[in-house]
């Protein structure tokens, strides 16, 4: 019988540890298979100003210093594969920059590049269509068209699993379903027929537990503090049998916990309606799983049902929405909140005089409970930590709410402290457009780049 | 019956995400006892009261019995989504611990068989 497979993710977000991939593999060099997941909801549209200041650009540049941390593990014989959207708008470039850096080092590795998600032109040239209208909205993109900067479907494994039988051992995608990457992996290795959905769909799951990194080893766990502190959070493997069903782990001699309570959370972690987690491979029931104790640190999940996927994919677009920026201020002393929301209403007012007002401010008094609104009573603060945020389609503007911060150091409460980071940045800001797309109109491409010994 | 006032973290433990506008709230029961208190207790009504500042548009429930778990949906929990937000959290990811301090009124005799460590 066939070992299972052993998968790995060593990338839950852009911003993420960059050195979880060759920690992992130090660790258990037998690893088959790591994924890279780099792209959030508006990571495009940073991404999209990058290639508008130098077209060689539009991919997450990190991913060029993994390739390069794992290379002495090649080198030392590893047959790890690695899976990354580290390709953003731009995979083939990626792929350039990638094989730069393995051929300086002598390391010769395929690498797929799987594109096809870039649908901004289609939805450009259709806004009127009721198809692209916002999902939760309803509203028709009409309304953004001209502010409109990217439109990326989310993939599914198939193309993945097309690269990988086309022999690449590194494979950079764009836009992608999360679970994919890890669905792909599998279905490759066990040679699964993609229409067998409790396969398909166990895979999902196991993909969903670790696509977020060490979300699923301890991190954000609600009982965080009692884990062993001794090291970094270990990132998560999955061991995935030839039925579908898995078990969740991390290397030994690594920070961080597997047990039921954690997989659970992450279980449920962005999901709605558990009876149907769509994906572009299979729509996905959570209620007939099963999760067991299978050793420390091993959490064994079964039982995972799917069926067949959705006619449409799902697309996310970013548009332009203005600019934003936030500022932060201490204050402390008797009426410290007071002071806080009297300050807030300095920096407003000190803007309209100007006709410099945003349309849209917003202020938070961190430390008195805040950050999540809740009906409270308490007012007796000593210590706060005063927010303000504004956002509006002129640049100018939020230029202008960023002076009037630091005026408040000599001019406002007593007790005021903490300016020392300087005048905020000034930010673009990304609006979020989700819409759907029939799948018949995508059609995913596999290219190979060897490379050359 | 007599009843006694918890806290949710009490009885379960959470986790919440971020999908476009919305956002996910799971609520984890510690034991299948917990589990049936949630079910009877941890109404939509009651959690869009309690978020009732964030102006929630609705909030839907779907059990996950075989986890022992629920998990609410909050429509327009985030505003519009993407960057957007003004928001510190503009992901939502504290809602999932700010649910942990919800009061809940649950009978005297069924609380012991809830609790984390029994």
């Amino acid at each position: 019988m066939k070992k299972s497979v052993v998968i790995g993710n060593a990338q839950a977000f852009w911003g993420d540890r960059t050195d979880a991939a060759a920690h992992m593999l130090a660790k258990n060099p037998a690893i088959d298979f790591i994924t890279f997941d780099y792209l959030a909801e508006v990571s495009m549209s940073i991404l999209a100003i990058q290639r508008e200041k130098n077209p060689a650009l539009g991919y997450a540049q990190d991913f060029i210093e993994v390739v390069k941390s794992v290379i002495p593990f090649w080198i030392k014989g590893s047959q790890v594969k690695l899976i990354a959207n580290a390709g953003g708008l731009n995979p083939k470039a990626c792929a350039e920059a990638c094989n730069e850096v393995l051929r300086q080092f002598g390391c010769v590795k395929k690498i797929g590049i799987v594109t096809g998600d870039d649908v901004l032109d289609r939805l450009k040239a259709d806004v009127k269509s009721p198809d692209f209208n916002h999902l939760e909205s309803r509203q028709s993109l009409e309304s953004i068209h001209s502010r409109i900067v990217t439109a990326n479907a989310y993939l599914g494994a198939e193309p993945i699993i097309e690269a990988l039988r086309k022999g690449a051992e590194i494979v950079i995608t764009g836009r992608v379903a999360d679970p994919s990457l890890t669905v792909a992996a599998a279905a490759y290795y066990y040679s699964w027929d993609l229409q067998d959905y409790a396969k398909i769909g166990g895979a999902t799951i196991a993909g969903h537990v670790i696509e977020c990194g060490t979300q699923s080893t301890g991190g954000i766990f609600t009982h965080w503090l009692e884990l062993p502190n001794e090291a970094p959070i270990g990132f998560p493997l999955v061991e995935i049998e030839e039925d579908g069903s898995f078990t969740v782990t991390k290397c030994q001699g690594t920070g961080g916990r597997v047990s039921i309570e954690v997989v659970k959370e992450q279980l449920l972690y962005e999901i709605g309606d558990p009876a149907n987690y769509l994906s572009p491979d299979a729509t996905v029931s959570f209620l007939n799983l099963k999760l067991s104790d299978s050793g420390e640190n091993r959490v064994f999940v079964c039982q995972g049902t799917g069926s067949s996927p959705p006619e449409t994919l799902k697309v996310s677009a970013t548009y332009r929405a203005g600019y934003k920026a936030e500022g932060f201020l201490g204050f402390v002393g008797c009426k410290a909140k007071l002071k806080a929301e009297k300050a807030a209403q300095v920096i407003l007012n000190a803007l309209k005089e100007k006709n410099m007002e945003p349309s849209d401010f917003y202020y938070e008094c961190l430390g008195t409970g805040a950050i999540v609104p809740l009906i409270k009573e308490k007012d007796d603060f000593i210590e706060v930590i005063l927010r303000v945020a504004a956002s509006d389609p002129k640049k100018d503007v939020i230029e202008a709410f960023t002076k009037e911060i630091a005026p408040l150091v000599t001019g406002g409460p007593p007790g005021t402290s903490g300016y020392t980071s300087g005048r905020p940045q000034v930010r673009p800001m990304f609006g979020y457009w989700p819409c759907l797309i029939d799948r018949k109109l995508i059609t995913p491409r596999v290219d190979i780049l060897e490379v050359e010994s | 019956m007599n009843f006694v006032r918890i806290t949710l973290g009490d009885i379960a433990h959470s986790r919440s995400g971020d999908k476009g506008a919305n956002s996910n709230i799971g609520v984890i029961a510690y034991h299948s006892e917990g589990y049936q208190l949630l079910e009877k207790y941890l109404t939509e009504e009651k959690v869009q009261e309690f978020f009732n500042p964030l102006s929630l548009k609705s909030v839907k429930r779907y059990l996950l019995p075989n986890l022992g778990a629920v998990n609410f949906v909050l429509e327009g929990a985030l505003g519009l989504g993407g960057t957007c937000s003004l928001r510190y959290d503009a992901q939502g990811k504290a809602l999932g611990q700010a649910i942990l301090q919800l009061s809940l009124l649950v009978p005297c005799d069924q609380l012991p068989n809830c609790l984390r460590l029994k």
